[in-house]
């Protein structure tokens, strides 16, 4: 015991006495929050569009104020022909063009139905099919007022309600997502390095024919980064809770325990990494090549899993952050109790306890 | 000259000898631009709905029929309360709940209005943003078909089914657009010069038609004839495909050539460096072009992926693309030597990477639009180089953008990297 304890009193005077790397493992969680957190939002609004009128009456500047007027769009600039709309639209300046034919206020008075014509830049799909929508909704808005002194029958009011949160913020999905992310990547990364460098090093020698048992070399090399983990689960929770005004709506016990269990998940990972590289590069590329993109998609928050092709879906499956994000959404942003997430948490236990019986499988006691 | 020759067949030497790590750099990420395209789709399509009907009225039902058949949702559940609606929301079974309230199709009769309630778990945002979009506009095209159905057939108050034509039109023509409706207006593109467009336009999309209101004389109506340029059949992939490709790009060159100059310092062999008359910005310029050579070939097997896998062929030229990316790496591998010089030991240089990389992937507009970030943001991500080149990247290959469109870009990513180069040339020391 007494020799464990020396050990990781030695680990932990190794990772300490790394300013730089320490630095960057608590600057990094701290700007992530912040910066995603304030940063990221889904909300599209100020979108710029373009607005071709070949018609110049009194209903087509009726809706260009109209649309000027919402927050949705922002008129970047009105073209004199439409031919000018493709050089716009590769510039990448606007997101969605209008274009009034000439005589539409005529046609609309006369005949009773005018067309307008809507363009919207589709590279990005969900930009389009949202920016539409908002476009939709402006002119729906006119006829609605056309129709006033006509009555309109058979009126159907939708009235939406945007549950846990109604700003449609960043930052209440992206902080579980990026404690799930960041907590993982950095229990990765750290383990997956520590006994490969030893190995590359020369002094894993002068460990193996010393009396010390493999487990008690594993527990001293996780031991700093349990620790830094967890100060850095600390530090988000704090950030979002001042910063980000996202309180743990449920019990922060629950959440810290679930945390604990989900970094030691990714120590595992870690661990068994380090054991099959054969160099700290190779270890950090596995780690960070393999690991960072797929944690990315997989976990859930950029993307949505039931949207997957079922082969990476049941990858997913394997990915602890999925189950870590699950378990932080219902119970930081929820407020659900122990009742909703017990699956996910045996998931993770299991998923641990596995890793961690094969690396200790792996782990060799001869260097050849 | 000759010094570099040596230095360059040493480090090509060094890359090619070293399978594991030639593994990792190629193969890996071409099995990752195959795979993660097909998780990255965010084409909202399973939407999963709880719904209350409070009303079990024939109205009430065609409503539910509507949504279940535009192919975005899926119905989850089928309460009896909105309570219980609201529970399937929190515990992850339904995205949203809707409910039809009581006297829902009396009320539309007698008193003209009604409401509906829908409640959106918004906890994701462009999920939400989309899923009450798709179930907006199908209500709306409901609400304009049972406005004319009434219509057309004052006194009958109930309507049992609807004809058969309205019901398909509407349930393909929402796979490509949400917003297309059973529309009874004309679809006729308006004006001569707006069809001119629209036809030279290569990647011009289906115009479908929106008439929100079609309803009797009695009011004008403006409809809405939207089509969808540069990528008409919506296909997320398009747009995935060439920002995961410099995401990987980013990860593959830039961070590896940071840690290969840390190793040279970390096993002492750069000291041997340092004792030859070698000069450093050859030294440095020898660890920075197989770096560049390995962006270029990476880059090229990339694009072969995107062609083979995903049927992405670019509509820029290749050149523009290819000048692009060199300006890229050389911003990029600037960055990688600043790194290494700030860094003593690989994990350091790990951590540096690691930091870096992260933010660069979140921020640069790969999963949520730079434009919809606050101002300070925007300026932010300004400074980072890989934001410019995937705005190049699906500027050219989506939209076919040449040189004379992306010259700010451009020269944002020519700036940054002659600044980053000099910073790290200037921090290098030979003897350390």
């Amino acid at each position: 015991m007494k020799q464990l304890l020396t050990f990781i009193k030695k680990e932990f005077l190794h990772v300490f006495r790394d300013r730089k790397t320490l630095l960057m493992l608590f600057g990094l969680p701290i700007a992530q929050i912040v910066l995603f957190g304030f940063a990221l939002s889904n909300e599209i609004k100020d979108s710029r569009i373009a607005v071709v009128d070949y018609s110049r009456d009194p209903v087509t500047t009726r809706i260009i104020s109209k649309i000027a007027a919402s927050d949705y769009f922002d008129i970047q600039r009105s073209l004199a022909s439409a031919d000018q709309l493709q050089a716009a639209f590769k510039k990448g300046n606007i997101k969605l063009a209008v274009i009034f034919p000439a005589g539409f206020g005529n046609d609309l008075t006369h005949t009773g139905k005018a067309t307008m014509q809507v363009i919207a830049d589709a590279s990005d799909p969900n930009q389009a099919t949202t920016v539409t929508n908002y476009m939709d909704q402006i002119i729906n808005d006119y006829n609605t007022e056309l129709a006033k002194n006509a009555s309109q029958p058979m009126q159907i009011l939708p009235e939406l309600q945007m549950l846990y949160n109604p700003e449609l913020r960043g930052a209440p999905n992206f902080v579980p997502g990026v404690m799930a992310l960041v907590l993982m990547l950095v229990c990765t990364m750290m383990t997956s390095v520590a006994i490969v460098k030893e190995k590359e090093l020369g002094t894993m020698e002068i460990l193996l024919v010393s009396p010390f048992k493999p487990i008690y070399i594993i527990i001293a090399k996780l031991a700093p980064n349990l620790l830094i983990s967890i100060l850095n689960l600390v530090i988000i929770l704090l950030l979002s809770y001042t910063f980000l005004d996202l309180p743990v709506k449920g019990s922060l016990a629950l959440l810290i325990f679930c945390s604990i269990l989900f970094i030691l998940t990714s120590l595992s990972i870690g661990l068994l990494l380090s054991i099959n590289a054969k160099t700290q590069q190779a270890a950090m590329m596995g780690s960070l090549m393999g690991m960072m993109l797929p944690t990315m998609l997989l976990t859930g928050f950029l993307f949505p899993i039931e949207n997957m092709p079922w082969p990476l879906q049941a990858i997913s499956n394997l990915v602890p952050s999925r189950w870590y994000f699950i378990i932080v959404k219902r119970v930081m942003l929820k407020g659900l109790g122990l009742t909703s997430i017990w699956k996910e948490i045996l998931i993770l236990i299991g998923m641990s306890l596995l890793l961690f019986a094969i690396s200790l499988r792996k782990f060799k006691i001869r260097l050849q | 000259m000759r010094t570099l020759r040596f230095l360059l067949e040493k480090e090509f030497r060094q890359i090619l000898r070293n399978r594991q790590l030639l593994r990792t750099l190629l193969i890996a990420p071409l099995i990752q631009l195959i795979l993660l395209p097909l998780a990255a789709d965010y084409s909202v399509k399973n939407i999963s709905l709880a719904v209350v009907d409070n009303d079990h009225s024939p109205f009430s039902q065609k409503l539910i029929a509507k949504i279940t058949a535009s192919g975005h949702f899926r119905l989850t559940g089928y309460t009896a309360s909105y309570k219980e609606a609201l529970q399937l929301v929190e515990q992850d079974k339904a995205d949203i709940a809707l409910q039809i309230p009581i006297h829902f199709e009396r009320d539309l009769v007698r008193e003209n209005t009604k409401q509906l309630y829908m409640a959106v778990n918004a906890i994701e945002g462009t999920k939400a943003n989309l899923g009450s979009a798709y179930l907006s506009s199908i209500i709306r095209d409901y609400n304009s078909d049972i406005r004319l159905r009434w219509q057309s057939t004052p006194g009958v108050p109930t309507i049992s089914t609807t004809t058969p034509t309205a019901a398909n039109t509407s349930s393909t023509a929402t796979t490509s657009s949400p917003s297309a409706t059973t529309s009874t207006t004309s679809t006729t593109p308006s004006p001569s010069a707006t069809t001119s467009t629209t036809s030279t336009t290569p990647s011009a999309g289906a115009t479908t038609s929106t008439a929100p209101i079609p309803s009797a004389a009695a009011a004008p109506q403006v409809s809405t004839a939207s089509s969808n340029w540069y990528n008409p059949y919506m296909n997320f992939k398009l747009y995935m495909v060439p920002a995961i490709l410099v995401v990987l790009i980013t990860a593959m060159t830039a961070m590896q050539s940071a840690f290969n100059i840390v190793q040279e310092k970390e096993s002492g062999t750069i000291e041997q460096i340092n004792v030859t008359p070698i000069k450093k910005h050859i030294f440095i310029i020898g660890k920075m072009i197989p770096f560049l050579v390995l962006g270029l070939i990476l880059f090229t097997l990339g694009l072969l992926v995107g062609w083979i896998f995903y049927g992405i062929i670019p509509v820029g030229s290749l050149l523009v693309l290819y000048a692009s990316l060199l300006v890229y790496l050389f911003a990029m591998l600037g960055l990688g030597l600043l790194l290494a010089t700030y860094s003593g030991t690989q994990q350091q240089a790990m951590s540096l990477a690691f930091f870096f990389i992260n933010i660069f992937n979140m921020m640069s507009g790969v999963f949520t639009a730079i434009d919809s970030m606050p101002g300070w943001a925007q300026t932010i991500v300004a400074t980072f180089p890989p934001s410019h080149f995937i705005k190049i990247m699906r500027t050219v290959v989506l939209k076919g953008s040449g040189f004379g469109d992306i010259v700010y870009p451009l020269t944002a990513m020519a700036a940054i990297g002659l600044f980053l180069n000099t910073w790290a040339v200037l921090n290098y020391r030979k003897t350390t």
